[in-house]
């Protein structure tokens, strides 16, 4: 029983790096209605820089601010120089840059930061205050953390006039205009954001799985699984979703079919899901007339 | 020259290699309420469209002493240019409430705005009503009466107005063109009005010009439209 | 705008077409001829990714379902290949009906999900089938047919015939392109016969306003799951051609990369183009060649940003470029042609605010 119990807390804690990366890719997609393939790329490259910092000195939580914020720089940058160009053109075009960027990523990670695996520090002391009987003292901080981006973003979203915006911006981009939204804008600190919160997802799962290019790769398709499966217009919905499919995950490997299969097994019990629940679990039908 | 709320001279307008408008002139005055009339295809949306800058044009669109052509969509609502576009344009996966806000997007006076809220209320109940309801479940005639709501939110100096009547019952039809003139009377905002349905318009306007494949074909005041033989044979059916 | 279209231009064009597809062919059938063995080699396999990335295209590009999930079709389909020739000694050439007949079966019943999940949905169920493949294949309770991790080795077949032609003989390799230049042609021609009619119209109808088309009385779940059918098929037939090619396979061969690169091919080439995929063919294979040559520490980020520079240029895709140039060519063409090309509103993005119809 106790392992049993074990293996749902563990399932909880990557539960919650999924979410967060799910999460961002919500952000970007209520932003942009894009899905971005380049999320985990650029959030390995974020968490290369949060190292860099670190190894020249900087305390911890300054590192992860500055991180945060040139993360969201970038972010912003990227969107207005690279995608704007192809904003007008065919989805499956957009597509093919996000492939373009994530390549890009990858291999600057490796290119500037070289591809040994590194041990990048937690900020939660192991034996302090957060440690609990089912959940290590990492596991339970980045659960507060992934807790608090979260309750920022719904209220941004939610009660912020800018927040709004940005929702009708991507759902109607003319009707946007036509109310004085800057769209282009919006979009751009969509991406901003969702790149600042894939930073913040990385700095917390790099001490769990070690720092290397290719970190996020795995991370990512379960990122994508628990958006969908959460609903992808829904952020509540991102997090509840990633941490079903972290327990999923650890259930399978564990009980039901050894761990070289559980990740084609999650996905199967996930596409079922969702042909049974095209919306996903907590998405939004929305009516329209025809 | 009489120097109107809006100007607009030899405005072409396109649709990718598609010439839709080929340089059309009119005006309207501060105040006032003008009609655009014609048949399917004519290009009265377009019109609609080019000042608010949302297609290729070229030409001059004064509005308020200031050029149109050429700014962003957004530059010109901040202008005080109000559109409410054919299909309603509401954002349909948002609450009443928040389409409202969305209205007031670019205004910094918050008080006045949510003062303006409980107005549009005050005025469409049945928008009142249904506040924190997603727009897209709304009929026809309640997501019109939101759509114009949405676009006064603004305070705009010029509404524009893209077939209002469009799909929907002659009650309805009635009473928004009733309070599209009480707008006009008791809150000063000019209109440029587009409608397929020639009489309601008539009736509603001070003016109106007849578009005809993207040239104007007649025009001068509704009076003097409604009194025209060809006009009433055409398009009143008369 | 003139009423009846122009017999004689009409004629005049088609001609055209016709005699520059011979001098393209007969230039093909020399080729090998031309150059050494390691390039026959890789033209070999630019025709085997034209003929995936052409099955791909008929998905995504003609009928909007946009799959990620086509390295699988591609696996199994060499899969097949290589197993009854290893274990079934059945001849190379014999093996391609087979696997298009098993991924057309295999496609068909993936069609079925298809038809509940739209766009990104549909983009990581396909995602789902391509990374299930090679783990199922590295599977051990399967490895008596599959050989495991280490794949089957396949022998290369010899030229039933020799030659000597321009002073090079005719080797495996350029055995190999002869019959695989073969299957491309027969291929791209039962893909044009297919597309060109009813069938044709009625995919991108189904692309572009499914409603509309269902009103019409297209039946919709019919035509969505063939035509994941077909498409998986003719990228199985692609994947059993690698294999002989290739002459082995592994699950390693099949990792999601290719089917990533696949789509790139698709998108590069033009969506909805049947001359687009020997594009699409051609960036993919030479490409990642060329980003090694300008750089040894980051040859992918090269890869990146030539595809990234590519999109700017060509967002429509080489094909989208071409029709774009030849229609303002022929300004006022009186024939009227099905507008093959996607608009560029979303083909195949679910737009939430819709309710979910497929």
């Amino acid at each position: 029983m106790d392992a049993f119990l074990h293996q749902i807390f563990s399932g909880l804690a990557n539960g919650c790096i999924y979410g967060s990366i799910a999460l961002a890719l919500v952000m970007i997609y209520q932003a942009t209605h894009h899905l971005n393939f380049a999320q985990g790329e650029m959030a390995t490259f974020s968490t290369f820089i949060a190292w860099a910092l670190i190894q020249k000195g900087l305390p911890y939580w300054v590192a992860f601010s500055v991180t945060f914020g040139i993360s969201f720089a970038a972010g912003l940058v990227i969107q207005r120089v690279i995608l704007r160009p192809v904003e007008k053109a065919p989805v499956l075009t957009n597509v093919n840059v996000f492939i373009g960027l994530l390549l890009i990523f990858n291999a600057c990670s490796g290119w500037f930061f070289d591809h040994t695996v590194k041990a990048f520090p937690s900020p939660f002391a192991q034996e302090g205050l957060l440690k609990t009987q089912f959940f290590s003292a990492h596991e339970f901080g980045s659960f507060l953390v992934m807790l608090t981006v979260l309750l920022a973003l719904y209220a941004f979203f939610r009660f912020t006039p800018i927040g709004l915006a940005m929702r009708a911006a991507a759902q109607n981009p003319e009707s946007a205009r036509l109310v004085g939204i800057r769209v282009s804008w919006m979009l751009a600190v969509g991406w901003g954001l969702a790149a600042a919160i894939g930073a913040v997802a990385g700095m917390m799962v790099a001490p769990v799985v070690f720092l290397d290019p290719n970190m996020m790769s795995g991370i990512l398709l379960y990122g994508f699984a628990a958006a969908l499966l959460g609903g992808v217009d829904n952020p509540w919905g991102a997090v509840i979703g990633g941490l079903i499919v972290g327990v999923l995950e650890n259930l399978l490997g564990a009980y039901v079919i050894g761990t070289e299969l559980k990740l084609t097994v999650a996905l199967v019990l996930i596409v079922g899901t969702l042909t049974l629940m095209p919306a996903g679990l907590f998405g939004k039908h929305v009516v329209t007339r025809v | 020259m009489s120097s109107g709320l809006l100007e607009v001279k030899d405005l072409h307008a396109a649709y990718g290699a598609t010439q839709v408008l080929h340089g059309i002139d009119f005006g309207l005055q501060g105040g006032r309420i003008t009609a655009i009339l014609g048949a399917n295809g004519a290009g009265k949306t377009t019109t609609l469209r080019a000042i608010c800058q949302m297609v290729r044009t070229s030409g001059s669109a004064l509005f308020d002493g200031q050029q149109l052509v050429g700014r962003p969509t957004e530059e010109v609502v901040r202008l005080g240019v109000a559109h409410v576009p054919d299909g309603r344009g509401t954002f349909t996966a948002l609450s009443v409430d928040e389409n409202l806000r969305l209205g007031a997007h670019v205004r910094r006076d918050r008080d006045r705005v949510a003062q303006d809220i409980e107005k549009m209320y005050s005025r469409f109940p049945r928008l009142g009503e249904r506040r924190h309801q997603q727009a897209g479940t709304l009929s026809g005639g309640e997501q019109q009466m939101l759509a114009i709501s949405r676009a006064l939110m603004l305070r705009p100096k010029l509404l524009l107005l893209d077939e209002p009547s469009f799909g929907l019952a002659p009650k309805i039809v009635a009473e928004i063109f009733r309070i599209l003139r009480s707008i006009n009377t008791d809150d000063g905002v000019s209109m440029l009005l587009v409608e397929q349905n020639a009489q309601l318009a008539l009736e509603l306007a001070d003016r109106a010009y007849l578009l005809e494949t993207g040239r104007v074909a007649l025009s001068g005041s509704s009076r003097d439209l409604m009194a025209d033989e060809s006009v009433r044979r055409t398009y009143l059916g008369v | 705008m003139s009423a009846a279209p122009d017999p004689s231009s009409a004629d005049r064009k088609s001609r055209l077409l016709w005699i520059g597809l011979v001098v393209v062919l007969v230039a093909a059938m020399v080729l090998p001829f031309l150059v050494k063995n390691y390039r026959v080699f890789q033209f070999n396999l630019v025709l085997v990714y034209a003929i995936a990335i052409l099955g791909l295209n008929i998905l995504t590009g003609f009928n909007g379902q946009i799959s990620l999930g086509h390295g699988a079709f591609y696996a199994i389909g060499a899969y097949a290949a290589a197993v009854l020739m290893d274990r079934f000694g059945m001849p190379y050439w014999a093996t391609l009906p087979f696997s298009g007949l098993l991924c057309f079966v295999l496609g068909f019943l993936m069609g079925f999900p298809a038809l509940r999940l739209a766009g990104h949905y549909l983009a990581v169920a396909t995602l789902a089938l391509a990374l299930a493949i090679p783990q199922l294949l590295k599977y051990k309770h399967l490895e008596n047919y599959t050989g495991g991790v280490q794949g089957i080795v396949l022998v290369k077949p010899d030229p039933p015939f020799t030659f000597r032609f321009l002073d090079q003989p005719l080797n495996a390799d350029r055995w190999l392109y002869f019959f695989t230049l073969a299957v491309t042609v027969v291929m791209f021609l039962l893909a044009w016969n297919l597309l060109r009619g009813r069938v044709g119209r009625a995919l991108i109808a189904i692309r572009d306003h499914p409603i509309a088309a269902a009103v019409m009385g297209i039946n919709l779940p019919a035509f969505k799951s063939l035509t994941f059918g077909v498409s998986a098929a003719f990228t199985g037939v692609a994947g059993a051609l690698g294999a002989v090619v290739i002459a082995f396979v592994s699950p390693d061969s099949f990792l999601l990369p290719l089917s990533i690169f696949l789509l790139v091919g698709v998108v590069v080439g033009g969506l909805a183009s049947i001359p687009g995929a020997f594009f699409g063919a051609i960036f993919i294979q030479f490409v990642p060649n060329i980003a090694d040559e300008m750089s040894k520490s980051a040859p992918q980020a090269i890869y990146g940003v030539l595809l990234i520079i590519l999109m700017y240029l060509l967002p429509t895709g080489v094909m989208g470029m071409v029709r774009k140039l030849w229609a303002r060519w022929q300004p006022g063409a009186a024939r009227l042609r099905v507008n093959a090309r996607p608009g560029t509103s979303v083909p195949v993005s679910p737009d939430l605010t819709k309710e979910s119809t497929t």
